[in-house]
């Protein structure tokens, strides 16, 4: 199998879009995880880190998993790497 | 793989055959609703619901019959994102999702929500690292692809060994499950209800396999999630007008928050809180005191009768003496075991937590602790996510990897659905607690509390303490399954809803149950016995031997679970932490990292899993018991993590043995890295290498 340019750097753009969305995700999860008691103040009545914990970080989670699968799906045809069907 | 337009013509048939289903299911309780106006008792409905949907997941199990290889493993690989995406959510929420949840976060508040992010977040890393590439890959096993990377029979093994432990453990915790709400629906014995149930799982896996597993999950998804939903718009709609509790509870936690507030101050609270002190340090002081207490014990409540008695007290006083002594333990032992339980109140005595507070502790360093916890457990529970083999697994059965991609999507979006309600229903459910029960008057109590106080006293007892006829928080202990059992008599709905949700938990058993009893039985007959005893196997060999091993695995299981063995819950979330200590690290560098060898992994994948469970083993007082480990535990704790939380060292320790080793060891041949190259790109022109299995 002989690897070209071009699919060198559709792998390095995959990892680039797979390190942006994790560092999201590790943000979202564990640095307001440790700060949820400083960021307590009232978000249309939840204390904000309850809200975040029980409906903001999963529709980030979810978000954030559409848009990967809607970047990568068009990442797929401009590098010519798509699956035939369709 | 077929033309596209076939596939398209399937995934229409699906949409008409799944939206004639769901208004047939509506329709069959709407009927159901009718039939109980006009006076069809509560345990024919019951009957009826259990009969019905076992009998509907049986017939989908039976038209899903295969024995054709793809299709059994892997579905035919044919199954449309939206369709894999709710057939994962049936997978993955499990009786603890449906019934624990919304209990675990009313009765730990903030603390609770490690769960909801733990068990969604994880999605994240299946959709970024694992899933696109492992369906590129294809085959059928989590252990096909570790026996293919990593080259060979090792490490092919401990995957199949780890994938054992991890799914066992889980699956025992389902069937437990399924007999306990087999037993409430139809008042069955609770060993009946789990053979009952037993036999639900098996029609859905046995003729079908992966196939029968996925058309039966998608139809479970779709009982399940009505069944979660109906009630806590309900209760939506009671307290604050507005179906959408997801969007509105914020003002409820206000009001609940103010609630608390108040409770927290209030001298009759105090009092009673100060009975349960009292009466949890008199135990503790007779149990100091054993063995001589016991006598000195009972000749004082004799003295009293008697003095009663002298005194020519009034009848009931004397009697109540009686009755005391009549009611005094038989022995010494018995008598420590009593005094042990009276000073577990003590439990009761303390404050109620504040359901909005962040690690509510006694002190900063306390605090940190459960900080510390609170993101350890998320972590576990998120690493864990993306190590299952049975959600893993789901991801071969889509036709391509942006469908795999897609797929991940609409899993989680499906499984958010109910994450995102639980905090909700928590919130609404303590509202009225706070509300409604507590300051009512003992004479006229809801409904509901009569009901369920007399179905089980550990759901739910209330008692008045401080003999003032008031009820106060403290007086009032409740079990976590309660809340979403008892939601539907609480927003003052039908029965019916109630048989909807029992039969909505028991979906979420069964389709949960399926799965991991396939990963396990494929484990055993595609890895251990096709690919490495015997590779000469026919397809009907190897379907024939894994139904044989199904059965066996299922019946192991359920009689397991019938011993009812201590912390079920905990084996649970034990599953977690092994599952990602094994997995997780092996698996991404296998794809991220070209360099990893084969030693390497299947050291990594051992060391993790070691670690975690010696850190359970000498932490955990179950396993403690189990293994005779009589070290104090603090000597064996680490960091203040709790044992739930384990893979927190697994994890990084396989990481750094799989790199570290790898370094030092040989560089993988040409074949591996150009699988590893194979795996990342979803097509390449002039790839010949073909994975997908046969």
């Amino acid at each position: 199998m002989q690897l070209t340019d071009k699919h060198r750097e559709y792998w390095s753009k995959n990892l680039r879009i797979t390190a942006v969305l994790l560092a999201i995700w590790f943000l979202v999860t564990f640095v307001l995880g440790y700060f949820a008691r400083e960021l307590s103040f009232n978000f249309f009545g939840w204390p904000f880190s309850f809200y975040m914990g029980a409906q903001g970080s999963l529709i980030i989670y979810v978000i954030m998993i559409w848009f990967y699968a809607r970047y990568m799906n068009k990442l797929d045809n401009e590098y010519g790497v798509n699956e035939g069907d369709e | 793989m077929g033309a596209g337009s076939s596939q398209k013509a399937f995934t229409s048939q699906l949409k008409r055959v799944y939206t004639f289903y769901t208004g047939g299911f509506v329709a069959f309780v709407v009927l159901l609703a009718i039939a109980e106006k006009m006076g069809l008792p509560r345990n024919w409905i019951g009957y009826v619901f259990l009969a019905a949907t076992v009998l509907l997941y049986a017939g989908i199990g039976v038209m899903s019959r295969t024995s054709d290889a793809s299709e059994y493993y892997v579905a035919g690989r044919r199954v449309p994102a939206v369709f894999n995406g709710m057939a994962t959510g049936a997978d993955w929420m499990s009786a603890a999702s449906f019934i624990g949840m919304a209990g675990t976060l009313y009765l730990s508040g903030y603390s609770g929500l490690a769960f909801i992010m733990g068990w969604t977040g994880g999605y994240v890393l299946v959709a970024l690292l694992l899933a696109p590439y492992l369906r590129k890959f294809g085959q059928f096993t989590i252990p096909d692809f570790l026996g293919a990377r990593y080259g060979g029979n090792a490490a092919r093994f401990v995957g199949v060994l780890i994938a054992i432990l991890c799914s066992f453990v889980y699956v025992v915790a389902q069937i437990y499950g399924v007999g306990l709400i087999t037993a409430r629906l139809t008042g069955l014995s609770f060993e009946v209800g789990v053979f009952v149930g037993l036999a639900g799982i098996l029609v859905c896996s046995f003729l079908g396999g992966m196939k029968a597993v996925t058309w039966t999950q998608v139809a479970q998804y779709i009982i399940l999630i009505v069944a979660y939903l109906i009630p806590v718009v309900w209760l939506s709609v009671k307290h604050t007008g507005i179906p959408v509790p997801q969007l509105v509870y914020g003002s409820v936690l206000e009001k609940v928050t103010a609630r608390e507030e108040q409770l927290l101050k209030d001298p009759k609270e105090l009092e009673v809180r100060k009975i349960f002190a009292d009466r949890a340090a008199a135990a503790e002081g007779r149990l100091k005191g054993l063995p001589g207490s016991y006598a000195s014990t009972k000749a004082d409540l004799q003295k009293a009768l008697d003095d009663a008695k002298t005194a020519n007290a009034p009848a009931d006083q004397v009697a109540a003496a009686q009755k005391a002594l009549d009611g005094y333990p038989k022995d010494a032992a018995a008598a420590k075991a009593a005094w042990t339980k009276d000073a577990a109140v003590k439990a009761r005595s303390g404050p109620p937590l504040r359901h909005g507070e962040a690690f509510p502790a006694k002190d900063e360093k306390a605090r940190d602790i459960a900080r510390k916890n609170f993101l350890a457990l998320i972590f576990c529970l998120m690493v864990g996510t993306a190590a299952l083999p049975h959600i893993l697994m789901r991801y071969y059965t889509t036709p391509s990897v942006k469908e795999a991609r897609n797929s991940v999507f609409w899993s989680l979006f499906f499984i958010f659905l109910l994450y995102f309600t639980a905090p909700a229903l928590a919130v609404l459910a303590k509202f009225d607690v706070l509300t409604t029960l507590v300051g009512s008057e003992f004479a006229k109590l809801p409904a509901w509390v009569a009901s369920w106080s007399k179905v089980d006293p550990s759901l739910l007892s209330v008692v008045d303490v401080n003999k003032d006829g008031i009820v106060q928080l403290a007086e009032i202990a409740i079990g976590g399954d309660i809340i979403v059992l008892a939601t539907p008599e609480i927003a003052g709905l039908p029965y019916v809803i109630s048989g909807l949700v029992a039969a909505g938990g028991l979906a979420a058993a069964l389709s949960t149950a399926d799965g991991l009893l396939l990963t396990i039985a494929n484990a055993l007959s595609h890895d251990l016995y096709y690919k490495m005893i015997n590779p000469n196997a026919s397809t009907a060999t190897r379907i024939g031997v894994s139904k044989a091993l199904l059965l066996v695995v299922a019946l192991l299981a359920a009689y397991v679970a019938s011993l009812k063995v201590a912390d079920i819950l905990f084996l649970v979330s034990a599953a977690f932490s092994l599952a990602a200590a094994g997995f997780f690290p092996a698996l991404v560098l296998g794809i991220f990292w070209k360099r990893t060898t084969g030693i390497a992994a299947v050291l990594g994948m051992i060391a993790g899993t070691v670690v975690t469970f010696y850190y359970m083993a000498t932490t955990q007082p179950w396993l403690r018991g189990v293994f005779g480990v009589t070290s104090p535990v603090a000597d064996n704790t680490w960091w203040d993590i709790l044992p739930i939380s384990a893979g927190l060292f697994g994890v990084p320790l396989g990481f750094i043995i799989i790199i570290v080793v790898s370094l030092i060891t040989k560089a993988p041949s040409k074949d591996v890295q150009d699988l590893v190259e194979h795996v990342r790109y979803p097509n390449i022109v002039g790839d010949t290498m073909n994975t997908q299995g046969k």
